[in-house]
């Protein structure tokens, strides 16, 4: 197996609470891997540890066979690893272009002087613009935003801020893209689409995706493995119909249901 | 997509030829401006109060770079612009340096220090950080008062500039403060819509995204305080000259906070905003001390203030009127002047086209 992506034993804990016990996995290249459990469980905390933003108190990480447990954020970025949050993280004074061209930024090189001073048009900084702003279209394009794309971002409904945030992603061009829950919000048609355009992302562009996503159908229907956690514990990991038939899983599903009625 | 987009257009400095035109016609208004001032003396201006003016909206432009765009604060910019004005006249008087070196230059080691003050920012947030700059503002003037080298407490004399073998008076310096402040706006501009300046945006409003986004927090907070040191320090460099002496005494805390105030006033987040924040403020300080003249108004503060304000109490009116001004600014239009533009916007795109 051909794995791009791999945690062992990843153990993390605040105040006491364990958000994540030993859990390990690993994510073939090209696959859409997803990750389901109860709230709480410790889907969301995966996502940070792999991007740097938490550091794990054991295990570790690995990106194409290299560690990369201790980088940082932005180096974890660098790396060819993209994200979206659970709870919108835009530039939400910056308008849908804008967002995307900060997706670009680990692409481009001017710095203060170049940019301050770049007053025409076949300068460096302005080629490097232009270059980027069309690799940026074409994500525009590729999610159909092109109405969003000169509006602020504070100004777009729900919806919408999803698809600039993945596309925010996207304009980085990762080798491995983290979506954090990226249907909530959306209503049955955009959820659809959005359903169409994951797979394109995988098989278009040829991104690995790791997803967390409560809709069930749309988990079922679109994901190559998954894996199960419930209070921070692998409770399963196998192929959707698998994972559909399991105890556990149903189990933890059944308890939480119980739990919310 | 069959139109092919015109990418230039969304980062040129002149978006259309409308404010071309207006830009240089305010560019000709800048030049004509002494002559104006000195010919027609409108609103009682004075070439030394516009040559204020531009240096503070240099500073502003500067400390908006920090604070509107990247979201820092800094309550410690007047010990930028003290390192700016020392660090040119030190340069000109003991080493004889000529101007457009010695100011570059202060500029640098202004924003050398901005880099150092830059570290303790990556861990404060907010309140903290306010008190770590404002100690920093602080201990810089307390050094330069008591060392020496800086003239001790009598501070320092801005030599006599030269220009042609002539020596520099008020309309000399207004031109090469004014060529400085254009260039420095316009370097503030591009560097707004370029990546260095999208990644201080970007930090201000989503600093974990930004990371994740590969911007390095350290460094780009770090870089947002030198560049706006670098600007305040060029401004302290000027300031020292139109002066003709400086006091390490009169780079204070309210100096600081009389910077941070243009910049909310004017905008946070806007250059032009800084730039009509500044010519507001510094318009209202000079011209409340003399509030007495005001008319109508003046005669009425000054029996207000005979009856119940101690005998110096015609200073305390100007300075009540003052932050009256600032109080309802911020508290009827909280995007400051900036936002008093934007919805007029509309009328004066297309005014007179
Ligand atoms: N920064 C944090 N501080 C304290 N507790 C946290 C933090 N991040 C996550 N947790 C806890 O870890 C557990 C897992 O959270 P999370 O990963 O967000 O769950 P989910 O599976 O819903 O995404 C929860 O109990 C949560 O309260
Ligand atoms: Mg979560």
């Amino acid at each position: 197996m051909d794995s791009i992506l791999k945690t062992e034993n990843l153990t993390i804990s605040f105040g006491g609470i364990k958000a994540l016990n030993n859990v390990s996995f690993e994510v073939e290249k090209g696959a859409i891997y997803s990750i389901i459990g109860p709230n709480g469980a410790g889907k969301t905390t995966i996502f940070n540890c792999i991007s740097g933003i938490y550091q794990p108190n054991s295990g570790k990480l690995f990106f194409k066979g290299e560690d990369i447990t201790y980088l940082k954020p932005y180096q974890v970025a660098k790396k060819g690893i993209a994200r979206t949050f659970q709870n919108i993280e835009l530039f939400s004074h910056m308008s849908t272009m804008d967002n995307l061209m900060l997706g670009r930024h680990l692409h481009m090189k001017t710095g203060v002087w170049r940019g301050a001073t770049f007053l025409y048009k076949g300068s460096k900084a302005a080629n490097e613009e232009i270059l980027n702003r069309e690799k940026v279209e074409e994500v525009i394009d590729f999610l159909e935003l092109q109405a969003a794309r000169n509006q602020f971002v504070i100004n777009l409904p729900y919806g919408t801020r999803k698809l600039v945030e993945l596309g925010r992603a996207l304009a980085l061009e990762p080798e491995v893209i983290l979506l954090d829950e990226p249907s909530a919000g959306m209503n049955m048609e955009e959820k659809g689409d959005l359903m169409f355009s994951i797979q394109d992302i995988r098989d278009d562009l040829g991104i690995t995706v790791l997803l967390v996503e409560h809709d069930m159908n749309l988990i079922m229907d679109i994901s190559d493995r998954i894996l199960a956690l419930n209070f921070g514990e692998r409770i399963a990991e196998g192929l959707p119909e698998e994972i559909q038939k399991h105890p556990e899983v149903l189990k933890a599903y059944l308890g939480e249901e119980e739990k919310v009625a | 997509m069959d139109i092919k987009r015109n990418y230039y257009e969304d980062i040129e400095l002149f978006k259309s030829n409308t404010i071309l035109v207006w830009s240089i016609l305010f560019l000709i208004f800048l030049a004509f401006l002494p002559w104006l001032i000195t010919t027609y003396r409108p609103l009682g201006l004075s070439i030394y109060i516009v040559n204020l003016i531009t240096i503070h909206a240099i500073v502003a432009i500067g400390l908006n770079i920090l604070v509107g765009y990247t979201g820092q604060i800094s309550m410690g910019h007047a010990g930028f612009f003290a390192l700016g004005a020392f660090t040119a006249v030190i340069l000109i008087v003991r080493w004889s340096f000529p101007l457009w070196i010695a100011l570059p230059i202060a500029g640098f080691v202004s924003s050398a220090f901005g880099f150092i003050l830059g570290l303790p920012a990556l861990r404060l947030k907010g309140p903290y950080l306010a008190i770590a700059t404002l100690g920093f503002g602080m201990t810089i003037t307390t050094i330069i008062k008591h060392m020496e080298f800086f003239g001790g407490r009598m501070g320092l004399q801005a030599p006599k500039l030269y220009l042609f073998g002539t020596p520099m008076k008020d309309i000399h310096y207004y031109y090469v403060i004014m060529i400085i402040a254009v260039l420095m706006t316009i370097g503030a501009v591009k560097l707004i819509k370029t990546r260095v300046g999208r990644a201080f945006i970007a930090i201000r409003d989503s600093d974990i995204a930004a990371e994740a986004m590969g911007v390095n927090l350290t460094y780009y907070k770090t870089l947002a305080f030198a560049v706006s040191a670098f600007y305040t320090g060029v401004a302290g460099g000027l300031y020292a000259f139109i002066l003709g002496f400086i006091n390490p005494e009169s780079f204070h805390l309210i100096m600081s906070i009389t910077f941070l105030a243009m910049v909310v006033v004017g905008g946070l987040g806007s250059i032009m905003g800084s730039i009509a924040g500044a010519a507001l403020m510094t318009f209202l300080d000079i011209k409340l001390q003399a509030i007495q003249d005001i008319p109508a108004i003046g005669p009425a503060l000054v029996i207000f203030s005979e009856k119940y304000m101690s005998i110096a109490g015609i200073s305390n009116v100007a300075v009540i009127v003052y932050g009256l001004i600032m109080i309802l600014i911020v508290l009827f239009e909280p995007l400051g002047i900036f936002g008093f533009w934007i919805r007029n916007k509309r009328y004066w795109k297309t005014w007179p086209f």
